[in-house]
């Protein structure tokens, strides 16, 4: 019966998805580090949010989880006569948007939690310049939006590889993306800012992350206590039984 | 099974220990339960405090705006007005602001405001929550021929007068709340804000 | 100083007799609890149904108060959910407690189901207990499809879509039928609001309903146990079963062990994993409703891919949406297919015990390809799992019958 149940277990734990590829990347954000955090905030800040909103974070939350403080938040985030307690909306008209970019830029508040970070990460690091020299992405084809870091990160272009072993667009896929111009920061310090926006993308998902990451270890280990009696009081009572 | 287990008293302790553990964790889940009653983010954002530009208020003019729900009536004074209060002290129930809970310490004074220019007042009035009208010229109210100006609480007929301070004999039994604010350069009026100092 | 104390246990022997005079307080906790024999031989297995209950509690309190801040609008709900998350003060705790609770409720039924299939407790006299168990199963699932649509996000509001029009394969009236269901021409803000009543009202009032029945012929033939030996058949003089213990003190304190088991396990999945990578709360479910574009993969949660499996086994719509409903309602057969002389397992032949296991692996492997993609060959080994489950139900019917059978002991081992 041993060997059966075994057979069985083996046959069950095959996994039904046979990994591809496409495997992506780890990030290897820390949602808990509060300097990275307020780094990524930043570029959010000078990169992204010119075009994309964050409609459900509210400023107060920003400036008191990050431990920005209010003035900062109202200094270098805030416009016009947005106050503290409102989200960061954006001034920019979707219709307006459509027309620039072909599409309205999607709003940013839950972006890590529907995409994950792994895939952020990859995304942000994947524009590249095609043969028209116009911007693509080898995570998203064909995306509209273009590379917001390209002085930083520098121009990748693609090195394609024949899936049937003949040459040519057709049936070929990129193999990886190669720099044909340097950027301004060096590639390290480049995926360390890209890291440290997506930290900030996955706090804006979810920033009762912190708390609960916080107050979670406490529950347990209170549980751990309760469990613990729990156990004593049965034993207790169960040398009746036995 | 046999009771006859000599450890009754590790029985009890550990039983009463389990219990006050239980007991102490049951009360703590219901903190977040509790809590999730308070304003929430979105509550606190809209109950922010309120700004007021002063300088477009003629003297003798009301504005009303709304504070938590609540309508603050800001008055801002004539002379006059100022100078009629302290007369009214035999017809007031409560002519030296002594119940505490309805003004602030900063606002606790002969004319009930920081600056007795301005008259900042919560008018939903004090006995069930109507708005009073104002009705701040001498004998304009037809009813009283001796009326000082003041206000006039249409629901059951409540007076106060241009102090927001109630008078005898009506059914209001307080007068009417100071709300906190504070006034910066005697320009812009912040409700919901003390001054500076001021608890 | 003994005086004092004797009068306040004088008084308080006369309030509780005042009470009991009119309201059966004592009777209820002595028939129940503490005068309730159930047989000392409860294994790991028996914490389920206990568990059943706490989880049961812990939705409607946490439902509760989601329900006070939750809008149940197609404009609203969406972010209303995330209004939860964020701006309510705790909402995310209650939030996750609440979502985490739905699989944990199924983990729990799941294993206190196989439990019944193990010892056969659902073999006479307990087929009213079986029955009433399966009515929750059914009704549980009705209530977590329709709580799982009202986050409208592109979860909700596709795997809405699909599961209703399973019942647009009915012929003639299938059509009207999903246009009655939703409301409208579309999923929409009709259905979302029906469904968020059908959500906090109606069905957790019937499936309260369901489990005091449940209880309640339970507590008339009493507990099945591992050896599947009937306690009441010997008792001792004083008429007690001499294989029962009373369930309080000794299984409550048990179980009291168990809750705080499952909390743990429950509070780490809060705290650190309540998405649980992506089967409790789907990544696409992040995204809001919209009725111009269906996420590349939808699946339905984990606790319903089993059945989702079976349906896109089968090439026809109709016999596909068939298949499946016999899926859950051949369970319904089991105290009528199970013929064996032992109710438990561990008195049954080796073909049994094989016939179980294999059940059980056809059970979680088709869980799994329910999850997968529908390639082909996820669709093939479908069918064959599919074969199998079906296979159970009529290789019990004649395995349990004439295979040999090892002694029942009299009494009750461990």
């Amino acid at each position: 019966m041993r060997k059966i149940s075994l057979i069985l277990l083996l046959i069950a734990s095959v996994p039904v998805w046979a990994s591809g590829g496409g495997e992506l990347e780890h990030s290897g954000v820390n949602v808990t580090d509060i300097a990275s955090l307020q780094r990524g905030a930043a570029t959010f800040r000078d990169y992204c949010f010119g075009c994309h909103s964050a409609n459900y974070v509210r400023y107060q939350r920003l400036a008191d989880d990050l431990k920005l403080g209010e003035d900062y938040v109202k200094q270098y985030f805030m416009r016009g006569t947005t106050k503290i307690g409102d989200t960061m909306s954006i001034a920019m008209d979707p219709a307006d948007a459509e027309v620039w970019f072909g599409k309205t830029p999607p709003d940013l508040s839950l972006a890590a939690r529907s995409r994950s970070t792994d895939w952020l990460f990859a995304y942000m690091r994947s524009f590249y310049r095609d043969q028209n020299g116009e911007w693509n992405n080898s995570i998203f084809p064909d995306v509209s939006m273009p590379n917001v870091f390209w002085r930083e990160q520098g121009i990748l272009e693609p090195v394609y590889e024949s899936a049937g072993g003949h040459g040519g667009n057709a049936g070929s896929h990129i193999a990886r993306l190669e720099m044909v111009e340097a950027g301004t920061m060096e590639p390290e310090a480049f995926d360390a800012k890209i890291r440290d926006l997506v930290a900030f993308l996955e706090y804006m998902g979810e920033p009762a992350k912190l708390k609960r990451k916080a107050v979670g270890w406490k529950v347990i280990l209170f549980l751990a206590l309760f469990a613990f009696l729990a156990y004593l009081l049965k034993a207790e009572y169960w040398r009746d039984v036995h | 099974m046999s009771n006859d287990g000599a450890n009754k008293d590790r029985r009890r302790f550990l039983l009463a220990t389990t219990s006050v553990v239980g007991a102490v964790g049951a009360g703590l889940a219901a903190v977040p339960f509790i809590k999730s009653w308070q304003p929430s983010a979105r509550a606190q954002a809209a109950g922010a405090p309120v700004e007021v530009d002063l300088t477009k208020l003629e003297p003798g003019q009301l504005l009303t705006v709304e504070w938590r729900g609540r309508a603050i009536g800001i008055l801002r004074r004539t002379q006059e007005m100022l100078d009629g209060l302290p007369a009214l002290a035999d017809r007031l129930r409560d002519p030296d602001s002594e119940v505490v809970d309805q003004q602030p310490g900063y606002a606790k004074n002969q004319y009930r405001s920081i600056n007795p220019d301005y008259l900042v007042l919560n008018i939903n009035c004090t006995h069930l929550g109507c708005v009073p009208q104002v009705l701040p010229q001498p004998g304009s109210f037809n009813w009283e021929p001796d009326w000082p100006g003041g206000f006039f609480c249409p629901c059951h007929k409540s007076k106060f007068d241009l102090a927001g301070r109630v008078f005898k004999g009506v059914p209001a039994p307080t007068n009417l709340i100071v709300p906190p604010y504070s006034i910066i350069d005697n320009r812009t009026l912040i409700i919901g804000v003390d001054p500076q100092g001021a608890a | 100083m003994a005086k004092p104390a004797s009068a306040i246990a004088k008084n308080w022997d006369a309030l509780c007799n005042w009470v009991d005079t009119r309201l059966p307080v004592s009777s209820f906790w002595r028939d129940h609890l503490s005068g309730y024999y159930a047989p000392k031989n409860f294994n790991f297995w028996y914490f389920f149904g206990s568990l059943a209950l706490l989880v049961l509690v812990n939705q409607i309190v946490t439902g509760i108060f989601l329900t006070m801040h939750y809008k149940p609008s197609a404009e609203e709900a969406f972010a209303s959910v995330e209004y939860i998350m964020r701006d309510v003060d705790w909402g995310w705790l209650i939030r996750y407690m609440h979502s985490t609770g739905a699989s944990a409720f199924f983990i729990v039924i799941y294993l206190h189901m196989f439990r019944g299939l193990m010892y056969g407790s659902y073999r006479k006299p307990r087929e009213l207990i079986w029955t009433f168990g399966m009515l929750i199963y059914l009704l549980l699932m009705a209530e977590a499809f329709m709580g799982y649509v009202l986050p409208w996000g592109q979860m909700s509001y596709w795997g809405a879509q699909v599961i209703i029009s399973l019942f647009g394969a009915i012929p003639k009236i299938g059509e009207p039928l999903t246009e009655w269901i939703r409301g409208d021409y579309f999923i929409a803000d009709a259905t979302l609001n029906r469904f968020f009543a059908l959500h906090v009202i109606a069905l957790p009032l019937a499936l309260l309903g369901l489990v005091v029945l449940h209880l309640a012929a339970l507590h008339q033939v009493g507990s099945n146990n591992p050896d599947g030996i009937e306690i009441k058949q010997n008792k001792g003089a004083d008429g007690v079963p001499v294989d029962g213990i009373p369930f309080h003190p000794y299984y409550t304190v048990k179980d009291i062990f168990g809750v705080a088991m499952f909390l743990l396990l429950f509070a780490f999945v809060i705290f650190y994993a309540p998405e649980l990578g992506g089967l409790f709360l789907e990544h696409d479910n992040f995204v809001p409703a919209n009725v111009l574009a269906t996420p590349e993969h939808i699946k339905p949660v984990w606790y319903f891919t089993p059945f989702y499996a079976i349906l896109r086994a089968v090439p026809d719509k109709l016999f596909g949406v068939i298949l499946m409903g016999l899926a859950i309602a051949a369970l319904f057969l089991l105290p009528w297919l199970d013929r064996s002389r032992v109710k438990s397992i561990r008195y049954k032949g080796w073909a049994s015990k094989l016939l179980l296991a294999v059940f059980a692996v056809a059970f979680v492997r088709l869980g799994m390809l329910g999850m997968g993609e529908g390639t082909i060959a996820q669709t093939l080994e479908s069918r064959f799992w599919t074969f199998v489950y079906f296979a159970y139900f009529v290789l019990l019917w004649f395995i349990s019958k004439y295979e040999k059978t090892k002694p029942v002991p009299e009494r009750v081992t461990h």
